[in-house]
């Protein structure tokens, strides 16, 4: 997030894409409800699926799934048509101004209206909405980013915010709401193909040689690796022969998992390192227990960049170890010893090889509240980025053209399927699904589907159905719902018996490499029963 | 900015911000002033009248939780008159049900019982009414215990005004009030989403967690402040911990979560202890899964990269780390995918 979570409170406007707050990030979507209810702000929701937040917003627009790019020019196009943008932050803060207004020119609201399904006087009144109530913040999650537009999606949003002055501002931001306790704190740690820790790039040599002087090591390697959407194909291919998969679940989680499974068989060798024997742990050759987040000291980052402690509360199991003791003892057992008294002594050459981090020890969380960057020991950390200037200086507008996805519902796949997840269940279940309470919520898969569109396929209510893509086929209970529009259903993907991810597709983003898992087409069976 | 408007509490002078009540400044400057319904966060209800004082010159006792601080007001937190009021308070409402702390699990963290001890109030001066509504225990995570209710009406802004789930309020009228869900439905046919903001909030126990009345008391375990495992909000929260095992977890009142969780942080935390876990290597032998001892299993998997490096090049090894894990587990986890296995494969699950 560009701006802290206190920030949504300070907003005039909320704009929420893609997320279902109050099912994915509760904590949030209290923040916005109370930005509503007690501090009079206007909240605009905007999402295939009726989702609970729609009760506390002035407008609900219903995109057609994967035409993002579209109705988010349709906007700019409103904004800049009816000249209500921040001319002076334009002016000021931004170059390349002239290629967005020539990229929007044809986004009119009527093609807008064309693309997306959203009537052109809902487009200009939630336009002149955002624009003309100043902070307003822009609050989006996988909605907005699994889809193969995704960069372009997101660099959309933060055109439409440049545009009206809501960057660098208290109450304002373009905001990703991430979905996994550490994801952030996984990325700033360079777990990518292509950085080192805080986004240094690998190809850059002057990094290398600091980074290789730091680790007293020599000849990193300075090509970028693979994704993990590409290393699970490049499997299949026979590239990579072997995987050593800590803390996930692939076989439940990816898209189109019969063919991770083919790949996974395809490994010579395959390492899990988890906390319970997962369906990717079953296909292992080596299983190495973990301990949880209960286990073990350490700091995770969360989604507004605020680096926060872990503490150890009780005993691991048995021969459970933490991630990192068993990562240096198999490095020692590979005849390069890596030693480490304690997360402590880790988190000290964090600081010394990312500026971003560089301040922040542990001695400082113990009392203060800091969020990266913190360049140095007295800084008090960056809760608002983007204040005075832009990574690169000027913030840069990009045209940005609208490309269909290319998963399109046709005669045989007449319906579009959208995966998420439910409120008492997080990921791939391995955690939730031991609490019976979780399990009494919400015990088993199901596809939500409109009254009317099962009419149109004869199926009942708590009726078990088949759903089929042209990469898979499960079976789950219909579940009718105030939530559902026509034309489009909803599975959550928590559940290895029902997993929705046999259906989804591997289309990537090609930049971000993002699974298109919010546009996939479908077809509904009953399921004969023989008599 | 110099504030020269003041107002004396116990004789003591204390200046004071616009909006301030009484209780706040109280509060501020370490003054005692016990209250049953004040809310942090959410506008005074003056329910309850524990939080009665004197000032100089009222025709009668002010809720100092209400009642905003006004320049030269004179306050008397615990004069003859407030102390005679309290007890009397605290008798009726230990009279209004059935305040059995011997079995109650909320016993040591109850602020009636507190009031109870610190003013001498037995409970014997009134004869106990009977519970009007029977315990409500048809849902998989909150119990409901009207008999110890005493309709402060903490829960209902807890849920209305921090969490906005708007699942309960106060219901029927006089002896027969009652928290209520729409249509005095169970939780479980409610708008309730069980994110336990009510247990958190209530000062006695009419509200606690399912499993509480088999697990220990308040005082009986060790507060461990962490961080959340779920979402990445990032939630503050407080392990109480008793022989190895997690009992209960309550939000911290501090950024980003100021106290609130939701259902998954508050009541998901069985996966810690489940017997399900990982408790010893395990090594693939014909089809089988083997305990190994670390020592084996290391040496397994240091020989096989070390193998298919030599055979098929760096590249062929990847590395997916994990956002679950912490900081310092990936920064571990990227160093020795590039300087030991010397290739940049290494990704997590951050795009599903």
């Amino acid at each position: 997030m560009t701006n802290p979570i206190v920030d949504i409170e300070k907003a005039k406007v909320i704009l929420v894409i893609g997320s279902n707050t109050t099912e994915n990030h509760p904590v949030i979507s209290s923040y916005i409800k109370r930005a509503v209810k007690f501090k009079g702000a206007k909240l605009i929701v905007i999402d295939p699926r009726k989702i609970k937040l729609t009760l506390f917003s002035e407008k609900w627009l219903r995109p057609l799934p994967g035409t993002n790019v579209a109705w988010i020019n349709g906007l700019i196009h409103v904004i800049i048509k009816e000249k209500l943008f921040d001319a002076e932050f334009i002016k000021k803060r931004t170059i390349d101004f002239d290629k967005l207004e020539k990229s929007i020119e044809k986004f009119t609201p009527d093609y807008v209206e064309s693309i997306t399904g959203i009537k052109k006087e809902d487009l200009i009144e939630v336009a002149r909405l955002y624009a003309q109530a100043k902070p307003g913040t822009i609050l989006y999650c996988m909605g907005i980013t699994q889809h193969t537009s995704g960069t372009d999606n997101v660099k959309s949003l933060a055109n439409l915010a440049m545009l009206c002055g809501n960057l660098g501002i208290e109450g304002g931001g373009v905001n990703p709401l991430r979905g996994q306790n550490n994801v952030q704190g996984a990325c700033d740690m360079g777990g990518l193909p292509n950085v080192f820790t805080g986004y240094q790039a690998v190809t850059d040599p002057n990094i290398k040689t600091r980074i290789e002087k730091t680790w007293n090591v020599k000849g990193l390697s300075i090509k970028p690796g693979l994704t993990a959407t590409e290393m699970i194909p490049a499997a299949g291919e026979g590239h990579i022969k072997s995987l050593y998969i800590m803390g996930e679940n692939p076989l439940v989680s990816d898209p189109d998992i019969t063919h991770v499974e083919k790949c996974f068989k395809a490994l010579d060798f395959l390492v899990v390192q988890d906390i319970f024997i997962t369906e990717t742990a079953q296909m292992a050759d080596v299983i190495l227990p973990a301990t949880c987040f209960a286990e073990k000291e350490g700091t995770f980052t969360n989604t507004e960049r605020r680096v926060q402690r872990v503490r150890k509360a009780v005993h691991a199991p048995g021969k459970a170890l933490g991630d990192w003791e068993i990562i240096c003892r198999l490095s020692t057992h590979m005849g390069v010893p890596l030693t480490y008294q304690n997360s402590r002594e880790i988190m000290d050459e964090i600081a010394m090889v990312t500026p971003s981090y560089r301040g922040i020890t542990y001695e400082r969380l113990e009392t203060e509240n800091l969020h990266w960057p913190c360049p140095d020991l007295k800084h008090p950390g960056t809760p608002v980025l983007h204040k005075d200037t832009f990574p690169h200086g000027k913030g840069v507008f990009h045209g940005i053209d609208y490309i269909p996805s290319t998963e399109k519902t046709n005669k045989t796949y007449p319906l579009l399927l959208t995966t998420g997840r439910v409120l008492y269940h997080y990921h791939t279940g391995t955690m939730t699904m031991q609490t019976q309470g979780l399990n009494e919520m919400s015990p088993e898969c199901f596809i939500e589907i409109t009254p009317e569109d099962a009419g149109t396929y004869n199926i009942m209510d708590g009726e078990m159905i088949q759903i089929t893509s042209k990469r898979g086929s499960v079976q789950a209970i219909a579940k009718f719902s105030p939530k559902a529009v026509n034309g489009t259903v909803f599975m959550p993907f928590h559940f290895a018996k029902a997993a929705a991810n046999k259906l989804t597709s591997t289309k990537l983003d090609p930049v971000s490499k993002i699974p298109e898992l919010k546009v996939c087409a479908v077809k509904l069976n009953r399921i004969k029963i023989d008599a | 900015m110099k504030n020269n408007k003041s107002i004396t509490i116990n004789g003591n002078q204390f200046s004071f911000r616009p909006e301030d009540t009484i209780l706040e400044v109280a509060q501020r400057n370490g003054i005692f002033i016990p209250t049953l319904c004040h809310l942090k966060g959410t506008t005074p209800t003056g329910a309850c009248r524990v939080c009665m004082v004197e000032v100089k010159g009222a025709r009668s006792l002010v809720a100092s939780c209400a009642a905003p601080a006004m320049d030269g007001m004179d306050v008397q937190t615990e004069s003859s008159d407030v102390i005679r009021s309290r007890k009397l308070t605290i008798s009726l409402l230990l009279s209004s049900g059935h305040h059995d702390c011997l079995l109650c699990p909320a016993t040591g963290d109850c602020v009636l019982q507190q009031l109870a001890y610190r003013y001498k109030v037995s409970g014997t001066q009134f004869e106990a009414s009977n519970a009007r509504y029977p315990l409500e225990n048809v849902n998989p995570f909150i119990i409901r215990d009207f008999s110890k209710c005493v309709l402060c009406g903490r829960c209902v802004q807890a849920c209305n005004d921090i969490q906005v789930n708007n699942a309960i309020d106060l219901g029927y009228r006089g002896s027969a009030a009652k928290v209520v869900t729409a249509g005095d439905r169970s939780l479980k046919d409610s708008d309730c989403v069980f994110c336990g903001e009510c247990i958190q909030a209530c000062p006695v126990g009419a509200l606690y967690p399912k499993d509480a009345l088999n697990k220990p008391r308040y005082g009986e375990t060790q507060k461990i402040r962490t961080t959340c495992s779920y979402c990445g909000v990032g939630c503050q929260m407080h392990l109480h911990v008793k022989d190895n095992l997690v009992q209960k977890v309550t939000g911290v009142d501090t950024a980003p979560n100021n106290g609130s969780l939701c259902v998954k942080g508050r009541f998901g935390y069985d996966f810690i202890a489940s017997k399900d876990r990982l408790t010893t290597p395990l090594i693939r032998k014909k089809g089988k899964f083997c305990d190994a001892s670390w020592d084996e299993a290391l040496t397994l998997v240091a020989k096989k990269f070390t193998q298919i490096q030599k055979k098929h090049g760096s590249d062929s090894i990847g590395v997916l780390t994990s956002a679950r894990i912490t900081n310092e587990d990936n920064y571990i986890a990227q160093k020795f995918t590039r300087a030991i296995l010397k290739t940049n494969n290494i990704d997590h699950c951050a795009r599903l």
